[in-house]
């Protein structure tokens, strides 16, 4: 039985991860770890760590040895980029792709090697000032008709037309409609707090921002068939005319 | 070259079946030879409606399987040389029809006709898909209400992904046509206005089919209405609509704005 009424609330959330890229031998790369690591003590305690293995190559069991090599220097491996599926196994770290390049790490003493870059292994937020990146964003020129669901979780959607009731539009960041927005918008679907909403026409069924959603009942009467903005402050969707 | 046109709504009760008859005895009526497509199966009623229902020997479902040859299976209307019925199967449903076996009718249909018009049915399934895959373009028919133009605006969608040309990366023909619009009840603000309607489906009118009892009457003597009664206000409707499908420019006037001009003048003073 379902007593509790509230709903669950998934939200996506973007980290900065340290990549490790090891090569061969490995037992030589270890050696070059352990002196990074005698240089800048516990630089990789308490830091996610994802190894990538994709210019190496090497079999199932090595693998398990490095990672059991690197668990006894206390670098733990949140996931293993770049693996083929048949190095993976249960009890292994869990495989990750669509990491994003990041400015390198600063590693304190004159380290050169081995060298530690990062990468982002969500998209991205605002929220990691430090990484300058331009944001992703898609522009499409046709209506969305009922039924049919745009989905850029990487960042903003702007379309040129109207969203039909029944229809969807879902962007990890804001959302634009120079038309009439008739179906559903959510901004900020991946975690963005920030992510904003403007439509030309607001007729919209339902409109939410970072989890936090409105029904087309919720709404000001006033502001139907108005072109207007949303945003998010705290809990609660703000909404104002756009002149 | 032969043009494919699929009819489809996506509701059901709109006009598909009425506004395919009426379409392809009015380009019959233009010398052009033309076949009407029942992909109806399970469900058929264009025969009804074209009056050839106890004509039906071999159906849509036996050519596609293999049991009978196309000229065994397609049905000359006894009033149009050129005007030529392929009905659907009632025993059998929409799983008998195979996309490769569709394709093989539609291909053999272009060596023979003009115009091949496909009366899809109701719904979003594999009838309806099936009945617009090959299509060169597609008549939307729509009525003046919320739910209709709703579902309307998803076989749009379906339009333009789900058929052969949108795959080849071409882009789907498509036209609305409003029917059963009635001017008293718009007058009333009963019904969908034609720009509101247009606003949302953004696709070219067609036409607009008045409300009649014209249409009725023609279906129940098993006539297309463009051939019971051609000079009905829903005959002429549709006489435009195919003069406006073969690239005439016919202006379109929607029916009863000019006696809603004297209804306004009337209105005030009775009131």
């Amino acid at each position: 039985m379902l007593t509790d009424s509230r709903s669950i609330r998934i939200k996506g959330r973007s980290f900065l991860a340290v990549v490790l890229s090891p090569d061969l031998p490995l037992d030589q790369w270890l050696v070059r770890l352990d002196d990074l690591a005698a240089r800048s003590a516990g630089f990789f305690l308490d830091r996610p760590v994802v190894l990538d293995v994709t210019d190496l190559t090497i079999d199932r069991k090595q693998l398990k040895e490095l990672i059991e090599e690197l668990g006894k220097r206390n670098v733990r491996i949140m996931g293993i980029e770049g693996a083929r599926p048949s190095l993976l196994g249960p009890g292994m770290p869990a495989a990750m792709k669509g990491g994003r390049p990041a400015s390198d790490f600063e590693v304190e003493a004159t380290a050169q090697k081995p060298v530690v870059e990062t990468v982002e292994v969500m998209p991205p937020t605002p929220v990691v000032a430090e990484v300058r990146m331009p944001t992703p964003s898609i522009i499409v020129r046709e209506p969305i008709r009922s039924g049919q669901s745009l989905i850029f979780p990487e960042g903003d959607v702007t379309v040129i037309g109207s969203v039909s009731s029944g229809a969807e539009v879902i962007a990890g960041g804001s959302v634009h409609i120079y038309g009439a927005l008739r179906g559903r918008a959510l901004a900020g679907s991946v975690g963005n707090a920030s992510a904003r909403i403007f439509c030309r026409k607001l007729e919209a069924e339902l409109l939410a921002i970072d989890g936090i959603y409105k029904t087309a009942d919720d709404l000001a009467p006033d502001l139907r068939g108005k072109a207007v903005q949303l945003w998010l402050e705290g809990e609660a969707i703000m909404a104002e005319k756009l002149i | 070259m032969a043009k494919v046109v699929v009819v489809t709504s996506g509701k059901g009760g709109v006009g598909k079946t009425t506004s395919t008859a009426a379409i392809g005895a009015a380009l019959a009526q233009r010398n052009e030879r033309t076949v009407v497509v029942d992909f109806d199966v399970g469900l058929r009623n264009l025969d009804l409606v074209m009056g050839a229902e106890r004509r039906v020997v071999y159906d849509l479902v036996n050519v596609i399987q293999g049991d009978a040859k196309l000229p065994q299976a397609l049905i000359r209307d006894k009033r149009l040389e050129t005007l030529f019925l392929l009905p659907a199967s009632q025993t059998r449903d929409k799983d008998s029809l195979t996309p490769e076996g569709v394709e093989r009718v539609i291909n053999d249909l272009k060596k023979h006709f003009d115009w091949i018009i496909c009366d899809s049915p109701a719904g979003i399934e594999r009838g309806a898909t099936l009945a617009m895959r090959h299509a060169d373009m597609a008549i939307v028919v729509a009525n003046p209400e919320v739910s209709s133009v709703r579902d309307s605006d998803r076989i749009i969608g379906l339009l333009d992904s789900k058929t052969l040309k949108a795959e080849l990366g071409e882009r789907m023909e498509k036209h609305l046509l409003l029917t059963r619009y009635d001017s008293m009840r718009a007058d009333r603000g009963d019904m969908l206005k034609v720009d509101d309607v247009l606003e949302i489906l953004s696709i070219p009118l067609l036409g607009i089919i008045p409300e009649s009892t014209d249409v009725l009457r023609a279906s129940n003597i098993g006539a297309p209405v463009t051939l019971a009664d051609n000079r009905s206000a829903p005959a002429m409707a549709y006489f435009d609509a195919v003069r406006r499908l073969t690239g005439e420019p016919v202006p379109i006037a929607i029916p009863g704005d000019r006696r809603s001009l004297f209804g306004k003048i009337f209105g005030r003073r009775a009131a």
